[in-house]
Order: structure tokens, then C-alpha cells, then sequence
């Protein structure tokens, strides 16, 4: 009789087709008068004989059904969920909302490779202001007033103020030279380098300014400048200097240097560095070919410089250089105008730009 | 400064080649820019004699020719009317590229007649401008003879004569600092003396004012100008000056062999019988060699007569006294003109001469008598006459100092170990005398003050390449790095705003006056007296409207939707203070349509990029408050804000007034902030890199939300500060997340609801305490801002 009854209640569970249907066979079955239910509630009215024969069969059917309910719940749940998945599908092949992919101008990039290679070599950075005084720019760096070789900096001025004097925009980075070496009684916001006592090791990077465009000059590029003053600094530590800072900044052994001797006013002896490359293809590569491609200026800095700024050249001696940022990293990156290094065209810079993580370190590489 | 290789053999005893000059002047210093090198470009050509000419089959005009060729004999067809049997002329063979026609030769038949080459002209050649046959050459030219050879063409070396070393604008300078490298020997320059043979007759004043230093001329009578001989002519044709005639042809050379400029007048068409160096008058003025007529000043020295003003010293003679074919006694000036006053009055007239540019760089002061006796022998050998004695006024400019040496200079400033016999040999070779530690310049090296210029002098004719390399001396590490709190902050928020999607760009320094004045600059002191174009006239009060008008160009290409920024300068006056960095960014909100219609303010997407963008720089953003008034006028006035702290605007965004984009003609709306690095709080250095301990509390944070109801015209920031100070033990965080009007809002009225963030401090809150503290916050924003819970 409980196994007719077994068998009607499991056919009826897997015929339940959703939850309500396998509730109503749960209520029909296990349900306060529900037919298991009925024959549990019989138990008490057996004796102890039969009631020991039947409560294992009647407990024992109402465990299965139970059990066997529960599992098809949890079969219809998961058949109900795979269903309601299925309909939230979506098509994925729809672009995402657009973001916008940001990037690093190259010479910020080039900037931060140098200042990462001169890092290594203990160089800390020092600024100045893009406006300067003649003397800072010109005077303290041992051009004469008048002299041609003022001319030759094509220089942007300002207008004179009440003492008759004109400040310029600074034609290169070397007056901070001067702001390094030379303290000032004057109030300066500290960003602004002032007065450091020797030994010194400086880069400075910065904007720069010369009545000058086509395709190799802009108006307004960046130098990096270098100073180191110590007692037994010579150009011998001048030349590893730079042969080390061009193979590092190139990131190839195979950079070919040459010195050569060259006159600046701020600087005796002075000296102009060459790289090697090959300029057959149209574009400049560097490590190769048979070429010579001037990059920076360089020399050991000039007694009247450092009697300018206090300090005596029978004690104190020492190199400075210069290069032109934006022009290493067109000769590092091969963009072919260096006006459109600052045109803003869009599709430039995202062309030329740098990622926001290629932030150069020795463990990465430079870029 | 040029030259050709045959003048520097004039001084210069060397077997060197034109390679060999060049990379020998390379390493002493002179920068050589360009060689122009025949033998080069005409490799291919070479002398060729024609054995036979006959009448083309089928042209007119075309003969054929049988041509003795370095090649063996070949037949080419020639359309030149002189193409006739025995001439001697170039060859160029099939392959060849001929740079007057610009073409390179292929074999192809001319009317039904193969050319196996071509002969050619003097302008095919570009050694004329133009030429009515194929080039005649003499008889005795051997066929195969490269065709630069045959012409007497040379290479021209062209290099950049620095401004310390006004000597090499002579080739005897050139010769004599190869000489000292070891390239070849110095010839004897020394020049001999022409005795006079009756006196001066003209006579030299000077104003003594300091005018002219030193003045020293002859009279030459009785010569016979014109035309200079071939190999004068050829010389100066060689690097490119006209000859004019044998006199003014001898000062030019001496120019270029001994940057010696002189000044010949024709004596005749001097009056007075004097000649004069004085400053100019006010009101004067001279018609120059040139034809053009310059007004004088007080500050330019002029060469006068009794008739006045007859040349500019050492810049330019005069057209009235110039000497021509027909001169016959001739006035010699050999002069010493003030560098820094030549160079003046040569900006000031625009001359630009030979004369100006050696004077105005300083010329061996010491080189008037040599110059002038150098001249005479000259003029007489090519044109007889006889001159009279020099007569020399003023002094000479005294030497340059003697020099205290000590030998051991060499190795300490340029690590560089010499003997000191190499170092005397050297410092001799270029000029110098030497007694013991005393070295004393020659007087053509004004350049050398000190012990330092020796140094160079030395290094460089030894060779930078025998310069050590050595590392710098170790240094200890620099704690920290070496970059500077703030460089590190501006570096951070370089990278950071490229995450962001921001392209970095850079713009100039520079904008428009007019432009400037826009963004609240323009001020006199800032504007840019001989600026590269006048719309960059004006240094810039901020990077916006560089910016903008970079989004503009890129519309125009046909790209609206950017996202630019810039971290730079801007001025707010010519102070090293007024120099401040700033970090500007702008969007120009035209992004692609979406699929998903999605559609939010993209001033709060730009506003969250500036307060992600103040996290990344370390600045105390939980202090900053946003100020819907006062802002600049370059904004739209209600779609813009000031980020302040305490007094100090840190920031300002939003989008700028149409106004501003109507005058800089840019499309709207654009989107953007600029900060201003200075005006955040230096970034602190901690004493310890340990970071403070971390509390966390057991107890689990719980939301409470409030609708409530304010004026329209309320700052919500307003509405959540007044909240959070409700309780600031215990609320963490305001946040809005409904602004509501329309119905069940009263006209004017907005709801703004907020949840507040509570974390509990030492236990659970109970719900009294919850409600307590309800009604503190209900409080807190009624008296703040009037607000109402909303029923």
C-alpha cells in the first residue's frame, strides 16, 4: 500500500513542471492532511507490534519524498535560472562608452629619460624663470655688452623698464647657471634655484626662446643644461660625462662620439660633442653609417663666469653643457619637423606621444 | 668664411688633400659647414677631342660625330653649331648625370642614330650661366683629363668662423692653425717694405674724440687701373666675389688673404688735400659705394674731405671718390676701427660687408703697415705708379696681457698629460711668445685673457681626442631622489592627467596681445618688443587660450572631440614671482553618438577629473571649497567655479564664455580648468617613511538617507558640509544623490537628497541614538541653509 502511494507521489514529483505545481504535490503529500502526513498521524492509533513493523516504512517514505521534493526544487530552480540567463543576454560586440586614451607630449617623455639618466650619476634638477635679466642671460656669462656673439642668439626682449634695462626671454638655459652659483639678496619663490654652495651637480631642463623657425628652429624649445663644479673636475670627467649620458639616452652601445673644439663665451676650453650616424636614408640614424651630427655644446666653465658669481677659479673649476631637448628627441624618435612638435594636432600626439606608465626607470628601460 | 685649397697652399706648405684639410680643421675648432668640390660633382666629365664630324642623315642641325674619348673612341650625335673636327671638349659618358640639364644620360638613338655619350656646354656643366656651344678648350689638354682639372676648377671649403677668432677671416690664419695640428708648414708671410719715394702728400687727421684709434695710408701716383689679371680674378671668382677692377680687386684679396680690410680713393676726386676720420654729424649724410644713400649720426665714424662725408669707416667708402678704370693716383687707407662701434653702425645702416664684418669682429691691430705695404706691391706689380711714404697716425690698440702659465694647467683643467716642451711647442706655432712662465699672445689674439684660453689652445691643437674619459667621483645617493617635492608633484600630475585621458600638448609661451588682454593679461611689460609674428606678441597670462585655439585648428582638420592639456608657465609679470606653473586642461564635448542614448553633464565628468587630479598632487581636497561667484570673466558665469583654499583660488573650471570663443573664433562649448601649482600647500616631507597605524573599527557602518527641500538657488555643497558638521565624530560621508524640482516641489524650490555615511565609534548605535542624531543633521541643515525635510 505505501509503495503504491511512493509511486504515485514521486510520478507526481517529476511531473511537476514549476515550483507551484511540485508545492501543491509537497502540500498533497507532506501537507497537514497530506497523505504521508495521514499515515504518520495513523502511527498512534497501532499497537506497539505493528506500530514497530509500519514506522519504519511510513518515517522511511516520508524521508524519500522529502528528499526527492527537494531535489527537484533545486532542479527546477536551476533550470528557472538558467532561463532567466538566458533571456538577459546582450551583445557584447557593442562598443563600450568610449574613453578617451590620453598620452605624454615627446618631449616631456625625452625630459624625463634625461633627467632619469642623469639621476643615476647623482644630478639633482634646478629651474630658473623664462624671463631673465640681460645680466643672468648674457653679462654674468662673460658676453661682453655689444658683443656679436649676442647677436648670433637672435633674442626676444621686452620692453625697458624705469632703470633703462630690458629683460629678454631667456636664449638658453645657462643663466640658471648663474642662479645656482649665485645667491641673491632677493625674494624668490623656491622653485627658483639660489645660491648653492659647491660641490654642485645640476641638470636644467626648460624652455627656451630664439627669433628663429623652420624646419630644425622653433621660437620656443627646451634645453637641458648640465653644471658641475667641484675642485679636480676636468674634461676628461666632461667627456665620460656625455659619452655616457648619449649611449644611455640612445639606449644603445654603439653610439659614436666625437669632441671637437668650439668657442662659447661662458666656457674655456669649450667644445662641441658629435654623434656618429647615417644620414643616407633621408632620416638620421644614430649607431650607424659614417655621419657626423652636432648635438650639444659643452665646456669647462669659464674663470670670468665663476668670479662672476663669487666663486675663484684658482679653487673652484668645473664643466657645463647644453642640448636641445625637442632636437635629441626628434633624432631619438624620428618625428621630421620640429614645428609640429608644438602645433597641438591631435593626431600627432597621440601618434608620437608616450603612455602615462612609460615612465622611464633603469628597470623598464627608458621608454 | 671660403677658401679654396691652392690660396691655403699659398701659406701653407702641404701635400694634404681637400678631405685632409677639412677633418684637420674640423678637429682644431674651425667648423666647416659646406665643401663645394668640382672634382666631385664632375667626376664623370673629362677632356675628349673630336677626330670627326659629318652631317646627321636625317637632321639638319645634328652632326655626328667620331670622339676620342677616355672611353676609346666613340660616336655621338651633337647639335652645337661649333661641333667641327680637332675641338678639344668635355665628354660625358652614358650613365653620366648632367647637372645643367638635370637629366642622367641613357643610350638612345637621335634621329636613327645611336649617341654614345654627349659633349658639353659650359652651363651643361653649371661652370656658366650660359653658353652658345659645347665647350673649346686648348689644344694641349690630354683627352681623359677630368674635367675639373681641365677647367682650373677647385674645391671651395666654406666654414663658420666663430666670433673669438677674427683671424681665421684671413687665409694666412687658417694656414697658420693647421700648421700648429701638423697638417704642413707655415709659409713666410712676413711682407717687406716698399720704400716711399716723396711724402705723403694727403694728409691724415684724426677727431682724437676716438673716432678712429690708428689711421695709416700712401699715395700711390702715376698707376694704371682696369681689369685685374686672370689668376686675381679667378681667385676671387673662385669663392664667389666679382672682380672690378686690379685696384679694389688687390684690397679684396688682402680682405680674404689677411683679413686685412683696406679702402683705395681715387686722389683725384679728393678735396682739400686732407683726409679725415671723425664721429658723424647730425644731418650729414653719403651715397655709399652701393648707390644707396645713408643718413649719418653722431655715433657712426665717417671718413671726411673738405667736401664732407666720403665713406663710413670700415664699413663702406663713397661713390663720389671710389676709384674707377681711369684712376691714376690712387689714396691706400689702412685703418683701425672700434669693434662694438663698426658693429653698430653696421645694424644701423644694414651693411653688411666684407670691411664691416672684419672690423666688427676686430682686426690685428697691428696689421696697418703690413696691410698697406702688402697693397703697394701689389698695386705696382700689376699696375705700375709710384708711391709716396706712409704716413701712420694714432697709436696702436697695446697687445693683449702676458699670461703667468704654469705648465701643469694643462693636466688639471683638461685632465690632459703633456710635456711641457709639447705645450710650448704648440702655444709657439700658433704665435705666442714665451719667456719662462710668461706667455704673451700675438696681437691678432685679442681672444686670450688667461690661463684657461691656453689650456683650449693647447687641447685643441693636441686633439680633443686625446682627452681621457673618466667617471665622475662617486657621490652618495640623494635621499629621497633627487627630484624636488614639487618637480615630483608636477610629474605625477603629468602622468596622472594622461591616464585621465588628457593629451599633453605643448604651446608657446607666447600669444596675441589682444588675446592675452581676453584672459586678463597684456600688461606693457610683458609684451615682446621684436616678437617672431605679431599674433605672438605678448608673453601669456595662462595656457587656456592656447589651448582653445588648439581645439579650434584640430576642428577644423575635422577633429572636434579633444581632450588637450598643458603643464607650463604663465606670467603674470616680468618678476621671477610672477612666473607660475599651471596645469590647464580643456575638452571640447563632442564625443561620437552613442547606441545607448547614455547622456550625462560632461562639466561633472571635467570636474571629476580635476578633483581626481588634486588627489594625485597630494592636495588637501577635503578642504577646497567650490566658489560659484567671483570667478574670472573668461567663464560662462553659471556654468564655472573657483576651487578655493581659505583666500586662495587653487583652480578654476567650466566652460568658457561664448564670448571668448566668438573672439578667438572657436566652436562651443569648451570645457576646461586650469590650476595653478603654486597655490597648493608644498607637498610636507615626512620625518618617517612609516605610515601611521591603521584602525580599523569592528563595528559595521550604516546609511541613513534625507530628502530635503531648499531654495533653488543653494549650493548643494553647501547643503552636505552643513550636514557632515553635524556630527563629525560620527558621520564619515555626505553624499547627494537626487536633485529634484517639479511637482510636489514648491516653484523655486529644489529637493536634494543625501545619504549620510555613520561609523561608530566604541559600540552599536541604538535606534534612539540613530534618531537623536536624525534630528541633529535635520537641524544642522535648516539652520545652514533653511533647508526642510521633505514630506
Amino acid at each position: 500500500m505505501t509503495a503504491q502511494l511512493e509511486a504515485e507521489i514521486t510520478a507526481a514529483i517529476d511531473a511537476a513542471a514549476d515550483g507551484q505545481a511540485l508545492e501543491a504535490v509537497r502540500v498533497a503529500a507532506l501537507g497537514k492532511s497530506g497523505s504521508v502526513s495521514d499515515l504518520l498521524k495513523s502511527l498512534g492509533s497501532m499497537s506497539p507490534d505493528e506500530r514497530r513493523e509500519r514506522g519504519p516504512q511510513i518515517n522511511g517514505l516520508r524521508d524519500r519524498i522529502a528528499a526527492a521534493i527537494a531535489e527537484k526544487k533545486a532542479a527546477l530552480e536551476a533550470a528557472e535560472l538558467d532561463a532567466k540567463l538566458a533571456a538577459e543576454r546582450v551583445d557584447l560586440s557593442l562598443p563600450a562608452p568610449p574613453r578617451r586614451r590620453g598620452s605624454i607630449h615627446p618631449t616631456m617623455q625625452v625630459m624625463d629619460e634625461m633627467i632619469a639618466v642623469f639621476a643615476e650619476m647623482g644630478f639633482s634638477v634646478a629651474e630658473g624663470p623664462d624671463i631673465e635679466t640681460d645680466f643672468n642671460n648674457f653679462t654674468a656669462l662673460n658676453f661682453p655688452p655689444k658683443h656679436p656673439a649676442r647677436e648670433m642668439h637672435d633674442t626676444f626682449f621686452l620692453p625697458e623698464d624705469a632703470n633703462g634695462e630690458r629683460k629678454v626671454l631667456r636664449t638658453h638655459t645657462s643663466p640658471v647657471q648663474v642662479r645656482v652659483m649665485h645667491k641673491v639678496n632677493e625674494k624668490l619663490p623656491g622653485w627658483i634655484a639660489n645660491g648653492q654652495e659647491p660641490p654642485i651637480r645640476v641638470i636644467v631642463p626648460g624652455r627656451t626662446f630664439r627669433k628663429d623657425s623652420d624646419q630644425t628652429h622653433t621660437p620656443m624649445f627646451h634645453q637641458i643644461e648640465g653644471l658641475v663644479i667641484d675642485k679636480a673636475i676636468h674634461m676628461g670627467h666632461l667627456k665620460w660625462t656625455l659619452e655616457t649620458f648619449l649611449s644611455r639616452y640612445f639606449e644603445t652601445p654603439d653610439v659614436v662620439t666625437r669632441f671637437r673644439p668650439h668657442h662659447f663665451p661662458f666656457t674655456e676650453p669649450s667644445a662641441e660633442m658629435d654623434v656618429q650616424c647615417d644620414r643616407s636614408g633621408g632620416e638620421v640614424k644614430i649607431g650607424q653609417g659614417t655621419d657626423w651630427l652636432e648635438i650639444l655644446g659643452c665646456g669647462m666653465v669659464h674663470p670670468n663666469v665663476l668670479r662672476n658669481v663669487g666663486l675663484d677659479p684658482d679653487v673652484w673649476q668645473g664643466f657645463a653643457f647644453g642640448c636641445g631637448v625637442d632636437r635629441l628627441g626628434v633624432l631619438k624618435y624620428g618625428m621630421p619637423d620640429l614645428r609640429d612638435m608644438f602645433a597641438s594636432d591631435v593626431r600627432w600626439l597621440e601618434h608620437y606621444g608616450f603612455s602615462p606608465y612609460a615612465t622611464p626607470s633603469p628597470a623598464t628601460g627608458l621608454s | 668664411m671660403k677658401f679654396t685649397l691652392s690660396w691655403l697652399k699659398d701659406h701653407l706648405e702641404t701635400t694634404a688633400t681637400a678631405q685632409q684639410v677639412v677633418d684637420a680643421m674640423t678637429m682644431a675648432g674651425l667648423e666647416v659647414e659646406h665643401v663645394d668640390d668640382p672634382a666631385t660633382k664632375l667626376a664623370a666629365f673629362s677632356v675628349a677631342k673630336i677626330v670627326e664630324a659629318v652631317q646627321h642623315p636625317n637632321a639638319d642641325r645634328l652632326r655626328v660625330c667620331q670622339v676620342e674619348t677616355r672611353d676609346g673612341r666613340k660616336e655621338i650625335v651633337c647639335g652645337a653649331p661649333n661641333a667641327r673636327v680637332g675641338l678639344t671638349t668635355i665628354y660625358a659618358p652614358i650613365g653620366a648625370y648632367v647637372p645643367g640639364l638635370g637629366v642622367t644620360l641613357v643610350e638612345k638613338p637621335v634621329r636613327g642614330v645611336v649617341s654614345n655619350g654627349m659633349l658639353c656646354s659650359a652651363s651643361e656643366l653649371e661652370t656658366a650661366s650660359e653658353s652658345d656651344g659645347i665647350m673649346e678648350l686648348p689644344d694641349d689638354l690630354a683627352v681623359g683629363t677630368p674635367a675639373a682639372e681641365a677647367l682650373g676648377l677647385e674645391a671651395v671649403i666654406d666654414f663658420e668662423v666663430t666670433p673669438n677668432r677674427p683671424d681665421w677671416l684671413g687665409v694666412v690664419g687658417i694656414a697658420r692653425d693647421l700648421a700648429a695640428t701638423g697638417l704642413g708648414t707655415l709659409k713666410d708671410v712676413r711682407v717687406a717694405k716698399v720704400p716711399g719715394k716723396f711724402p705723403n702728400p694727403v694728409e691724415i687727421r684724426l677727431d682724437g674724440a676716438g673716432a678712429c684709434r690708428q689711421f695709416s695710408g700712401r699715395l700711390i701716383r702715376g698707376v694704371k687701373n682696369g681689369p685685374s689679371p686672370v689668376w686675381l680674378q679667378q681667385k676671387l671668382t673662385s669663392i664667389g666675389l666679382r672682380p672690378i677692377n686690379a685696384l679694389v680687386d688687390v684690397t679684396n684679396l688682402i680682405t680674404y688673404d689677411r683679413a686685412r680690410p683696406l679702402h683705395v680713393y681715387d686722389a683725384s676726386k679728393l678735396t682739400g688735400g686732407f683726409i679725415e676720420a671723425r664721429l658723424g654729424r647730425e644731418g650729414e649724410s653719403f651715397e655709399a659705394l652701393d648707390g644707396k644713400t645713408y643718413a649719418i649720426t653722431p655715433d657712426m665714424t665717417v671718413i671726411a674731405d673738405r667736401s664732407g662725408v666720403i665713406g663710413l669707416g670700415g664699413v663702406m667708402g663713397g661713390l663720389s671718390t671710389g676709384s674707377a678704370e681711369e684712376t691714376t693716383d690712387v689714396f691706400v687707407e689702412s685703418a683701425w676701427f672700434d669693434p662694438i662701434q663698426t658693429a653698430q653702425t653696421g645694424r644701423a645702416t644694414g651693411i653688411n660687408s666684407d670691411a664691416q664684418y672684419r672690423f666688427a669682429r676686430g682686426v690685428d691691430p697691428e696689421s696697418l703697415v703690413p696691410g698697406l705695404e702688402l697693397a703697394t706691391k701689389l698695386i705696382l706689380e700689376l699696375c705700375g705708379g709710384e708711391p709716396s711714404e706712409i704716413s701712420v697716425t694714432g697709436e696702436a690698440l697695446p697687445r693683449p696681457a702676458a699670461i703667468e702659465f704654469d705648465r701643469g694647467y694643462v693636466r688639471k683643467l683638461a685632465g690632459l698629460d703633456l710635456q711641457p716642451q709639447r705645450i710650448d711647442d704648440i702655444l709657439r706655432d700658433l704665435g705666442f711668445t714665451i719667456d719662462g712662465d710668461v706667455v704673451a699672445p700675438p696681437s691678432w689674439r685679442r681672444d686670450v685673457e688667461g690661463k684657461a684660453d691656453l689650456v683650449e689652445e693647447v687641447a685643441r691643437i693636441e686633439g680633443y681626442d686625446a682627452l681621457p674619459a673618466l667617471p665622475l667621483p662617486e657621490m652618495p645617493p640623494i635621499a629621497g631622489g633627487v627630484l624636488t617635492a614639487r618637480q615630483s608633484r608636477i610629474r605625477a600630475g603629468r602622468r596622472a592627467m594622461a591616464a585621465k585621458g588628457y593629451a599633453e600638448t605643448i604651446t608657446w609661451s607666447f600669444t596675441k596681445r589682444e588675446t592675452a588682454r581676453l584672459f586678463g593679461g597684456g600688461q606693457d611689460e610683458l609684451v615682446i618688443t621684436n616678437p617672431i609674428a605679431s599674433d605672438l606678441d605678448c608673453m601669456r597670462p595662462s595656457i587656456l587660450p592656447n589651448l582653445i585655439e588648439a581645439a579650434g585648428r584640430n576642428a577644423r582638420r575635422g577633429f572636434p572631440d579633444v581632450a588637450l592639456f598643458e603643464i607650463g608657465p604663465l606670467y603674470r609679470g616680468d618678476q621671477p614671482a610672477d612666473q607660475l606653473t599651471s596645469i590647464a586642461a580643456i575638452v571640447a564635448p563632442r564625443p561620437p553618438r552613442r547606441w545607448d542614448g547614455a547622456k550625462t553633464d560632461a562639466l561633472f565628468d571635467l570636474k571629476a577629473d580635476l578633483m581626481s587630479l588634486l588627489d594625485d598632487l597630494g592636495a588637501p581636497t577635503a578642504s577646497l571649497q567650490v566658489a560659484q561667484s567671483g570667478q574670472s570673466d573668461w567663464w560662462h558665469p553659471g556654468r564655472s567655479a573657483a576651487l578655493r583654499l581659505g583666500k586662495n583660488t587653487v583652480a578654476e573650471f567650466g566652460e568658457i564664455h561664448p564670448r571668448i570663443l566668438k573672439a578667438l573664433d572657436v566652436e562651443g562649448p569648451i570645457l576646461a580648468f586650469e590650476l595653478i601649482v603654486d597655490a597648493l600647500p608644498e607637498p610636507k616631507k615626512k620625518a618617517t617613511k612609516t605610515k601611521p597605524a591603521l584602525e580599523l573599527s569592528p563595528l559595521m557602518p550604516l546609511s541613513r538617507d534625507f530628502a530635503f527641500v531648499v531654495e533653488g538657488g543653494v549650493a548643494a555643497s553647501d547643503l552636505t558640509k552643513a550636514v557632515a558638521g553635524a556630527d563629525k565624530a560620527l558621520i564619515t560621508q555626505v553624499r547627494v544623490f537626487d536633485v529634484y524640482q517639479g511637482p510636489g516641489v514648491p516653484d523655486g524650490f529644489k529637493s536634494v537628497a543625501v545619504e549620510v555615511l555613520l561609523q561608530p565609534r566604541d559600540k552599536t548605535l541604538t535606534e534612539a541614538e540613530i534618531e537623536a542624531l536624525s534630528a541633529k543633521v535635520v537641524a544642522a541643515a535648516e539652520k545652514a541653509v533653511s533647508a526642510k525635510l521633505r514630506g
